[in-house]
């Protein structure tokens, strides 16, 4: 009986092992790895020595005095809020329109995924020409209907640079929000709306009481993804503006291939990657208490 | 029924059991290959423009010695570097490969073992390799007696082409407003004369990459050798002058005359070099800032491009006018290889006059071999003629720390973009510097 029990529990265990293994292979070491890194000070290029290399927190001491960091910090937090609120509530309203029955609802359905499936780069590049100062089309557009005192070097200026990269990032990310909602829309059943509108109730009051509070499982996953994606937003700065004029379109983790690739400075990367980590699950946490919350009110 | 399934299942196993036998047997084997002891060595790089051209030379090269050069390409160059620093790691380089990144990087690499000591192949034959070099490409190569990074002097890396980097001008812009296209300014005072008549047609002044510092590092760095001299801007890496220094000032007010000049292209401070290629070569500028590869690329985008090539202007007559140049690419040899001795002889077989004059040709960079300057074109030979004026940081035998090059690179873009005075870049400068010298002691 007990071989039996014996055989059953390392079968079991057997079964597990190989996902255990690649979850310890590529999430558990790799997060440890960064952490020790994070502990040292290394260039990325000579042999690895703990013992030699190690300067406890120095790496994360220096982070909280660094200016730049934290501002490309709340750089970040500003596309987010842009996308929280801009992005999300453009998804929303573009969901419930095309929740209803309306005639050619795919067609709308496919333009409006169809930034999402676009190359990061391309998109970027493409909204860099848009932009620009000289032959941007942005610019003929205005000078043409007469605001031609709005004309600017978009991403050049520092009041607008950040915006432009900004909208263009709620511009790609819109569809996913989009999709996601317009499937939340769809799981409420027909017959509350039916008997709301018995009631004599508004399409105001069925949104109120009807769709928001449906919604709201929906609407935490969407800002949590949300929050997550765009504060790693790399790809379109790195494309249009490279974080700059000056600082002002850099976010963490452009700041992290700085300190990685221009300064070979890997163990103050490491450690710009577990703050950010960390941040993003506070973050994280504070939004899942929230919705815990949300949810009981 | 059984039976049979279990007879099968036997089956099964048996004859999976000698599939995988079988396999394990033929993989361990000699192949045809080793057989016949074919020699073959493996080559890293970054450069895409010139895969054909490589392809082609490997070719000759087997034909010639019975040696196959696998030529493996990994680009952007960014890619490149992680993946150079990621093999190092695991030791996996390959026998030949290029090092990206400051002279820093390229120290620690050699430190680190990584990295063979070509000096004595260098020096054989009375210095015969050597000696057919440009000696300006080889130096940023090699490490000094006492040189700041603690490496065992010696020559490390063999260049492959050379470059620098000075200012082109656009010969019909300028003739349009009635300068002489001959005769390009050779003053900061001329500059912005000229600049004057262009703004006043509607013509863009400079444009170049500065989205991507390192530029801005560039063209800053001359200036500050054309004002202050050579031994006062090492002086200021070494911490021995302040960035507070007037002269520092005079540097980052150029930046500011040219913004309120008009004489920068609109958004330059986050273009990069393809952008402003762009624009130079469909004459929407009368000057670019730019490095010697821009006349492939310049023929790619408009083959009927009328420019030329010229020093940039002399803001101070105190010193000559001095610009970033040297070794282009440059290839080492992994010092932890099986086959160095075969990748020493590839090396010097590639940087022989016949196969530069044919790299010269195929891609329009300047050779390294100073024999192989035959042929060239005009403009080419415009590049190949300042030599003597170049200089680059990895020749300087110190280096800044690479938090003050941001600061001073990005405050130069602030400047540029009305944020910042030079005063207070250079005060925010000397703070970073002092901080990590601080750090250091």
């Amino acid at each position: 009986m007990n071989n039996m029990r014996t055989k059953a529990v390392l079968q079991n265990y057997l079964f597990v092992l190989p996902a255990v293994l690649i979850f310890s292979i590529f999430y558990i070491y790799p997060f440890y790895k960064v952490f020790t890194l994070s502990l040292c000070q290394w260039d990325g290029i000579a042999r690895f020595d703990f013992a030699k290399n190690f300067i406890g927190l120095r790496n994360f001491i220096e982070l909280f005095q660094d200016k730049i960091w934290w501002g490309a910090m709340l750089q970040a937090g500003y596309i987010t809020l842009m996308a929280l609120t801009f992005q999300n509530v453009l998804a929303l309203m573009l969901a419930l329109a095309c929740d209803r029955d309306i005639k050619g609802g795919n067609i709308y359905r496919v333009i409006f995924y169809l930034p999402l499936v676009l190359s990061e780069v391309v998109v970027g590049l493409v909204w860099k020409w848009i932009y620009d100062g000289n032959y941007g089309l942005l610019n003929y557009w205005l000078q043409n209907v007469g605001l031609s005192n709005l004309v600017t070097d978009w991403l050049s200026n520092p009041k607008t640079a950040l915006t432009c990269v900004a909208v263009i990032h709620c511009w790609k990310g819109f569809g996913w929000g989009f999709i996601m909602l317009l499937a939340g829309l769809q799981t409420i059943p027909r017959q509350l709306y039916e008997a709301a509108k018995v009631d004599g109730a508004s399409s105001w009051q069925m949104f109120k009481s009807v769709t928001l509070p449906l919604m709201v499982p929906v609407f935490i996953l969407v800002s949590i993804l949300t929050v997550l994606g765009t504060m790693q937003v790399f790809v379109l700065i790195l494309s249009m503006t490279n974080g700059g004029p000056g600082y002002h379109t850099e976010v963490p983790v452009t700041r992290i291939l700085a300190s990685m690739v221009d300064s070979s400075r890997f163990g103050y990367a490491c450690s710009q990657g577990v703050m950010f980590g960390a941040v993003l699950l506070a973050v994280s946490f504070v939004q899942i208490k929230l919705s815990k919350y949300m949810k009981q009110a | 029924m059984k039976g049979l399934y279990k007879k099968f299942c036997l089956f099964f196993m048996l004859s999976l059991f000698t599939v995988f036998l079988s396999v394990f047997l033929v993989s361990c084997g000699p192949n045809a290959q080793n057989k016949k002891q074919v020699k073959s060595i493996k080559v890293w790089h970054w450069m895409s423009d010139r895969e054909n051209a490589f392809l082609e030379l490997a070719k000759r090269y087997e034909i010639e010695t019975g040696v196959r050069v696998n030529f493996e390409l990994y680009a952007p160059s960014d890619a490149y570097t992680q993946k150079v620093r990621a093999a190092a790691q695991t030791n996996t380089l390959p026998d030949i490969f290029g090092i990206l990144g400051e002279k820093r990087d390229f120290a620690s690499f050699v430190k680190s073992d990584y990295v063979y000591d070509l000096t004595e192949d260098m020096d054989g034959e009375n210095g015969a390799w050597k000696n057919k070099l440009f000696a300006k490409a080889l130096a940023v190569n090699e490490f000094e007696q006492a040189n700041s990074f603690g490496v065992k002097p010696g020559i490390y890396g063999v260049p492959i082409d050379v470059t620098n980097i000075q200012m082109l001008y656009n010969k019909d812009l300028l003739q349009a407003v009635g300068s002489d296209s001959s005769n390009p300014p050779k003053t900061w005072k001329d500059l912005i004369e000229i600049n004057r008549k262009l703004k006043a047609k509607g013509v863009q002044g400079l444009v170049s990459g500065w989205g991507e510092i390192w530029m801005i590092d560039c063209f800053a760095s001359n200036y500050a050798f054309n004002i202050m001299g050579k031994d006062k801007v090492l002086d200021t890496i070494r911490g021995e002058v302040s960035y507070n220094d007037p002269d520092w000032i005079k540097v980052f007010d150029l930046f500011r005359e040219m913004r309120d000049e008009g004489l920068l292209a609109s958004g330059i401070v986050t273009m990069v070099n393809k952008t402003a290629e762009q624009l130079f070569a469909n004459n929407r500028a009368a000057f670019a800032f730019n490095g010697s590869w821009c006349v492939n690329v310049y023929k790619g985008m408009n083959p009927d491009l009328n420019y030329g090539v010229m020093l940039p202007p002399q803001a101070s007559d105190r010193y000559p006018m001095t610009i970033w140049g040297g070794a282009g690419s440059s290839f080492m040899v992994n010092k932890q290889s099986k086959n160095i001795q075969e990748a020493v002889k590839f090396l010097k077989w590639i940087t022989e006059t016949d196969q530069q004059v044919y790299l010269s040709k195929e891609t329009q960079d300047l050779p390294s071999n100073k024999y192989s300057l035959k042929d060239i074109p005009m403009v080419l030979s415009q590049f190949a003629s300042a030599m003597d004026n170049t200089t680059h940081p990895n020749v300087w035998g110190a280096s800044e720390f690479p938090t003050v090059i941001e600061t001073f690179d990005k405050g130069i873009q602030s400047i540029i973009i009305g944020e910042k005075t030079p005063e207070q870049l250079a005060r925010e400068v000397q703070q970073v510097k002092e901080r990590e010298m601080a750090k250091k002691q």
